[in-house]
């Protein structure tokens, strides 16, 4: 036994020596990345501009708030370059710890302004709509409201799926707060708890729901619909985009930020100009899965989602949706659906 | 009991060993004196008291029920002439290598609305099962992943019972059921109060099983603080109310334990198997039922995944060499966790004073913290302040120490109180040092219970998410995100080969841990 254990011992520090021992020993450049997107969903960009520009990228995968949280602790140690998030929520959070450079202008000037950061120090990447997800058994796209509005209606009581929890969902609360104010967002919230909606962890089981017909309608973001239906070409559900400036059709957006202590500033910057590139907005259109929208002027999106021009949603900041979200959540808890 | 006092050779590595699991304390206070009277704000908002209420409804309810499906199954197996009791032995400890996100999502998929269950009632005109969202599901799936520990602690306690107290009850006339109450269960007392312990604490600290249940425990408001952003104090507020109630009940079960002398005589002697009567086949349908629901369910939903991938052509792929990062990852941190153990858990038993006794229940108080809390204190700890081992393996290994010391001393403790005192005595009486005692004398006596310790460890390991995502070299894929890289999207037919994989690998180690005999106490090899 105690044989075991001594060699046991031996070899966990010879692989930490190992780990700690290779760093910056090879030729090539590196980049490191912390990305609160998915593997599975922008992996192909990242083997991309590996081969484009012969730079070592280092993706540390994880969850987008989790990871904001991460960097936070890390503070001025921070091993990563490159924050690439699922929302604008986790940037901010970054952001509001002083820890992110401001990206250059010519970067910036790819998307609208209403898809970066005002002082610059996130842009983004790719967008996501919110949308009512509804049972296509059930329901025809006639049926379906059209503003969040009418969902308070009894006749959709027990028939709604959110998901309370998820950055997304509150991100669109945040949205109502500053178009319309904490009494309309009450008022609103409230009623929608008297029809008894599911909750769901995220987004991705509500659309599931939908699919199966264990609820009529879910609020969600739009491209969910496209990973469901991978899983599940069965799943009977579309998604019904709401008009005007509805707080439901929020158009909001998945981004990328440098750290104000990148190693590799430079190889940093070349990422998000990469991530911003014409092909690289291109592959949004035409190789992933989940079909968001790319930001940059000049390149449509999938065909059969409506052109993002059209989609005008709530005429607020995406940055300021993070400094909503402490009302949001204290409202989501007063109401009960946190608690 | 020795009344010598406690060894500098045993005390120093005992205390360095528990101040390093108490690191996500430390940062955890830091965390909330830096939010001064917000403190005071957070627990008094009334929300905080109906969270710490619905926490510990699901802690009684999944330890009342753990003990309520662990131990008879456990005394089946061990005494009496149960049909299939080997196989049964096997599959029974099972569910806890199924990682309690996973055991969610499975019971989910077969008892969920529209469900694999309910389409196959349909043609019987069942429209709707009962809700499993909420406490219901929470529940199920919390006694799946934890009544294995009740299992294994009281079945090798009973395994390391003298029959000759049974039998003399029997002899002066007892029932069966009055010698099992006034004998036996008293006896396995011990093991009883650890394993509900780890129970206890592991529904306290599961966050996975809650969150997909969408049940309101202490652990699914933390991770929604976290992930809402803008202050960390209230995050690490709720996290300290979750120790504090762990302090609550380790000082319970402290309070239980010193009603209960140890009874092991280390005589080795195998009990009469009990003839069941008519009594076996209920009997084996009660095991065969929570086999059934615990076990043969989620793995079937995960085949029924598995197949479904290979239907839409996704193929199946097992992930190897995430499986051998995971097994080494975690083998090592089983062999760390027993060593960093041993002195704590000898102290403990051997020493018993009030710092010896504190020292230990110290050790067990920040396995009631969710895997993030304990993720983010090592980042904060190692980033600024051992920045070369920062994300590298050697934290990672540190990291499930410290999430699983206390399986560790939970197994190293059951074997010492089941080893008389009065052997190391004598060995002292010959003039061996304290460590040279435990060295020579203890550890061979009691290296069984090492192995469970470690195996406990391991088992763990394995399936643990939070802090291998944060804290894993880059590039660095175990079991456990593999199945997280696919369950994010949910595409769980490309999350179940790798499911299905950690359930295969982990199973070895169960075996080990579960058919032990006996013999164990005795010959040191």
């Amino acid at each position: 036994m105690r044989r075991v254990m001594v060699l046991a011992v031996g070899a966990l520090l010879g692989l930490a020596a190992g780990c700690g021992g290779d760093d910056d020993a090879g030729a090539n450049e590196k980049l490191v990345v912390y990305s609160g997107r998915e593997e599975e969903l922008v992996e192909p960009l990242f083997d991309r501009f590996e081969q484009e520009t012969g730079i070592d990228v280092e993706v540390r995968y994880g969850d987008s708030a989790e990871l904001a949280a991460t960097i936070a602790e890390e503070g001025d140690n921070s091993p990563a370059d490159v924050f690439f998030a699922q929302d604008p929520g986790s940037l901010g959070a970054v952001e509001r710890e002083g820890l992110l450079t401001t990206l250059p202008q010519d970067t910036l000037d790819r998307v609208p302004a209403r898809f970066r950061d005002p002082d610059g120090h996130w842009i983004g990447t790719s967008g996501r709509s919110r949308v009512i997800a509804y049972n296509t058994d059930a329901l025809s796209e006639g049926d379906v409201p059209d503003s969040v509005f009418a969902l308070t209606d009894p006749k959709w009581k027990g028939k709604i799926g959110i998901a309370p929890t998820n950055a997304s969902f509150q991100a669109f609360v945040s949205a109502m707060l500053l178009q319309l104010g904490e009494e309309r967002t009450r008022d609103w919230l409230e009623g929608l708890k008297a029809n008894e909606p599911k909750l769901y962890e995220k987004n991705t089981p509500v659309v599931e729901a939908v699919g199966s017909g264990e609820i009529e309608l879910g609020l969600v973001n739009h491209y969910y619909l496209y990973l469901v239906k991978e899983e599940n070409p069965d799943a009977a559900v579309a998604n019904h985009f709401l008009t005007g400036e509805d707080p439901g059709a929020l158009v909001s957006v998945a981004g990328a930020s440098i750290l104000e202590t990148a190693d590799h500033a430079d190889a940093a910057r070349r990422f998000v100009e990469f991530l911003l590139s014409d092909p690289s907005q291109r592959f949004y259109v035409d190789e992933a899965e989940e079909a968001e929208y790319p930001l940059v002027a000049g390149i449509d999106a999938k065909s059969g989602l409506p052109p993002l021009d059209n989609l005008r949603g709530p005429q607020i900041a995406l940055d300021q949706l993070g400094s909503e979200l402490e009302q949001t959540l204290e409202l989501l808890n007063a109401v009960g659906f946190t608690t | 009991m020795s009344r010598t006092r406690a060894p500098v050779a045993l005390a120093v590595p005992a205390v360095a060993a528990v101040a390093l699991v108490v690191l996500p304390l430390v940062y955890l206070l830091l965390r909330a004196a830096g939010g001064g009277l917000d403190v005071f704000e957070v627990l008094g908002r009334p929300g905080t008291l109906t969270l710490v209420v619905k926490t510990l409804v699901l802690v009684a309810a999944v330890t009342g029920t753990a003990i309520f499906v662990g131990l008879p199954l456990a005394w089946l197996v061990t005494r009496t002439d149960l049909p299939a009791r080997r196989v049964i032995a096997v599959a029974a400890p099972l569910p806890l290598v199924i990682p309690s996100y996973v055991a969610a999502l499975a019971l989910l998929g077969a008892f969920g609305p529209r469900g694999l269950v309910q389409q196959l009632l349909e043609p019987l005109g069942v429209e709707r099962l009962p809700e499993i969202y909420g406490f219901v599901g929470a529940w199920l799936a919390l006694t799946l992943s934890t009544y294995p520990y009740v299992f294994l602690l009281a079945g090798a306690a009973l395994r390391g019972l003298d029959p000759a107290l049974e039998d003399a009850a029997l002899g002066l006339g007892r029932s069966r059921w009055g010698v099992f109450r006034r004998v036996t269960l008293p006896a396995l007392r011990p093991s009883l109060g650890a394993a509900s312990l780890l129970v206890a604490l592991y529904t306290l600290s599961d966050f996975g099983a809650v969150s997909l249940m969408q049940y309101n425990a202490l652990t699914r408001s933390i991770y929604v603080q976290y992930r809402s952003l803008f202050d960390r104090t209230p995050a690490a507020v709720l996290a300290l109310v979750l120790v504090a109630l762990a302090a609550v009940l380790l000082v319970l079960e402290e309070r239980s334990r010193r009603r209960v002398r140890a009874s092991a005589s280390g005589a080795e002697r195998r009990p009469k198997t009990i003839p069941l009567g008519a009594w076996r086949w209920p009997a084996f349908a009660f095991c065969a039922t929570v086999v059934a629901f615990f076990l043969v369910v989620p793995l079937a939903v995960l085949v029924y995944w598995t197949a479904r991938g290979v239907e839409l052509g996704h193929g199946i792929d097992f992930a190897w060499e995430a499986a051998l990062s995971s097994v080494s990852a975690s083998a090592l941190a089983a062999v760390i966790a027993v060593v960093a153990v041993l002195p704590v858990a000898f102290l403990a038993e051997r020493y018993p004073a009030r710092w010896t006794r504190t020292l230990e229940r110290l050790a067990y108080t920040g396995n009631a913290l969710p895997g993030i809390v304990i993720a983010l204190s090592l980042v904060f700890f190692a980033a600024n302040y051992l920045t070369p081992l920062y994300q590298t393996l050697a934290l990672l290994v540190f990291a499930y120490v410290v999430r699983f010391f206390p399986q560790a001393l939970a197994g190293v403790e059951s074997a010492l109180q089941a080893v008389h005192p009065r052997i190391e005595e004598a060995a002292r009486s010959l003039g061996h040092g304290p460590l040279r005692v435990l060295a020579t004398v203890t550890v061979p006596l009691i290296r069984r219970g090492l192995l469970a310790g470690a195996a406990l460890v391991f088992l763990n390991a394995m399936k643990e998410l939070p802090a291998t995502l944060l804290l894993r070299p880059i590039g660095f894929e175990t079991l456990a995100t593999e199945i997280w890289k696919y369950t994010a999207l949910g595409s769980y037919s490309r999350a179940a080969p790798p499911a299905l994989l950690l359930i295969l690998v982990s199973a070895p180690f169960v075996y080990l841990l579960a058919a032990r005999r006996g013999s164990d106490v005795s010959a040191p090899g």
